[in-house]
């Protein structure tokens, strides 16, 4: 077999192997799927009511591609814990002294993180639209606007890799993940218009990319009111081109540290 | 013949302390090494850095003749791991376990299903082969994982204490399929805390405490090095050890060791069972009561005491090697005591 032959073949063991678990605990989806529904329904009806959104769109449709976009990022943290998980339970080793690509474990976990998500994005899609979001684009502009919205969290899942296998306690990357994720999701439009933030949480929210995601999806949604001013930053000028740079980003720093840190790992 | 195995001056760090100091051995092609040591000796240490899991800071190691650094793929083909505890995926089933492994190894789909299906058969697992392996005992797991480490025909298997943690019933299993893979020719390295399990399995053994060979040899050669026999006695009373002692001085080949907490006196002897009725007639009439009396095989508190003067339970001070959480639990258990009147 050659190099790449086998490092495809590994992975795929592999994330069929991540795949049966998810099967075998079914609870895993009904959680990860449960609390984004919460969080539609709660910020849909409770701040729906008091959040005005710019040019008399409807709440529902400026909040739903933003709890798209926070959910498929927490969903990242699942690729950290389960890596912790393995290193704490000795299968990385067991992994690590077998004559396998060593690329295999982590695309094979990212992999199975990413067909996580696509599930997740359908139930909350479909929960979306039985409480008032609607998609005014083209099938073609919707599955971009999905596309972009999971490209973004396997780049992320690529860096939690990297603290999963750093930290090694799957309780403490949830933790710490939470720590990072909460801010980076609400600190940006998200859940809210920018335009009244205080001038650095202002900043800040007009370059984090989580904002550009979200930009990005509502435009390719067309949760968007034609007319309404553009952005002031060119990150949200430019969404997807940015959002796509930060992608590429995370992946070429990402990918090789991460596969270096676990070469080198060995659970204590 | 060909050593299957050759290790030179291996040294291995982690931060202040030397886990390895400088550990030579060799293990002949198709035989059995046993690498005894306490808890933090450095034997899993060592397995790791065999098993390509570990870079050592010094030294050289080969297995099949292959370079663990440099040619650490080639040596990933031919060896098998069964690390300290089972690390099988417990959402799978057994068979899906073994499979995996299988097409790990880069066998094809067909071969790596036939060849589960034959190692659940033969280590007692086909009734569980469709069960996820959170349901399996901890026996069970331990020979799921030795399966798992069997599946591509393994030139070399290391077996890190394969049987901490088993019950005794468990354990004899695993000591009979451990024999027979010696027999069918794979060469094992075996590590183990207990001489009894090395002295079964084993053709030769090292001995290694705080990163360091402290002695090697066939069984019988360890344990004539530490001085065959004991006489061990508990008595009812702590006063009457100087009494016991004085007594029984003769007998002993060496210095008497006792303890006044555990009232308990112990020889090394010479000579088995006369030596113990000889004992027993020297302490009639004096009014010393004996709870419990015994001759002792040197098991490996014994082979500790004698080459680094303490015993192998206060040894671990590497932090490498105490991960198993159940592992102050299971304890050590006393070699069996030959001619024992217990």
């Amino acid at each position: 077999m050659t190099t790449l032959a086998m490092a495809v073949s590994d992975s795929l063991t592999i994330t069929r192997r991540n795949l049966i678990k998810v099967k075998r605990v079914p609870d895993l989806i009904v959680f990860a799927t449960l609390s984004p529904i919460m969080f539609v329904l709660l910020f849909r009806y409770v701040f729906g009511s008091a959040i005005p959104v710019p040019g008399g769109l409807s709440y529902a449709e400026f909040l739903l591609p933003g709890i798209f976009a926070q959910t498929v990022i927490f969903g990242s943290t699942i690729t950290g814990a389960s890596l912790a998980e393995d290193l704490q339970k000795g299968l990385i080793d067991r992994f690590r002294s077998l004559p396998m690509a060593r690329s295999a474990v982590l695309v094979g976990r990212t992999v199975a993180d990413l067909g996580l998500n696509v599930l997740t994005i359908a139930v909350m899609m479909i929960t979306g639209l039985l409480v008032g979001w609607r998609i005014h684009t083209s099938v073609g502009e919707a599955i971009l606007g999905v596309l972009l919205l999971l490209v973004f969290a396997y780049a992320m899942s690529w860096v939690m890799a990297l603290v999963g296998l750093l930290v090694r306690t799957p309780e403490v990357v949830n933790n710490a993940s939470f720590i990072v994720i909460f801010p980076i999701t609400f600190i940006a439009n998200t859940f809210v218009p920018i335009d009244n933030f205080p001038p650095v949480l202002k900043t800040f929210a007009e370059w984090n990319p989580v904002s550009a995601v979200v930009q990005g999806a509502r435009e390719l949604f067309g949760n968007v009111v034609p007319g309404t001013p553009p952005p002031e930053s060119w990150a949200l000028q430019n969404p997807v081109l940015y959002v796509f740079i930060w992608v590429v980003g995370f992946l070429v720093i990402f990918v090789p540290l991460s596969v270096r840190t676990y070469r080198r790992t060995a659970s204590r | 013949m060909t050593d299957a195995i050759v290790v030179e001056g291996l040294v291995k760090r982690f931060g202040a302390t030397t886990a390895l100091d400088g550990v030579d051995l060799t293990v002949t092609e198709g035989s059995v090494l046993g690498l005894l040591g306490p808890n933090g000796a450095g034997k899993t240490t060592v397995v790791r850095i065999l098993t390509t899991l570990l870079l050592a800071d010094a030294g050289r190691a080969e297995v099949v003749g292959l370079d663990v650094v440099r040619d650490a793929d080639a040596v990933r083909a031919s060896i098998g791991l069964t690390g300290q505890y089972a690390a099988v995926d417990e959402y799978l089933t057994g068979f899906e376990n073994l499979e995996m492994v299988g097409r790990l190894y880069h066998l094809r789909k067909g071969e790596a299903r036939s060849r589960a299906g034959e190692l659940l058969e033969r280590f007692d697992l086909s009734d569980a082969a469709d069960r996820p392996a959170k349901t399996y005992s901890g026996g069970m797991r331990r020979r799921l994982d030795i399966a798992a480490s069997l599946i591509n025909r393994p030139r070399v298997l290391f077996l890190d204490e394969p049987t901490t943690g088993l019950d005794p019933r468990s354990r004899l299993a695993m000591w009979e399929f451990i024999a027979e893979l010696a027999d069918g020719g794979t060469t094992i390295l075996l590590t183990t805390q207990y001489l009894e399990e090395a002295d079964r399995l084993a053709d030769r053994m090292v001995v290694i405490d705080r990163g360091k060979v402290i002695a090697r040899g066939t069984g019988d050669e360890l344990k004539a090095q530490v001085g065959g026999q004991r006489l061990e006695f508990t008595l009812a009373r702590a006063v009457d050890i100087v009494e016991a002692t004085k007594r029984l001085r003769p007998l002993a080949v060496d210095e008497p060791r006792s303890d006044e907490q555990s009232r308990r006196l112990s020889l090394p002897v010479r000579g088995g069972t006369e030596v113990l009725a000889e004992a027993l007639r020297r302490l009639e009439g004096s009014g010393v009561e004996v709870l419990d009396v015994g001759l002792r095989r040197p098991d490996l508190d014994d082979v500790f005491l004698t080459l680094t003067g303490h015993a192998a339970e206060e040894a671990g001070d590497v932090d490498d090697e105490t991960r198993e959480p159940d592992r102050t639990t299971t304890g050590r258990e006393p070699a069996p005591t030959a001619g024992s009147t217990r």
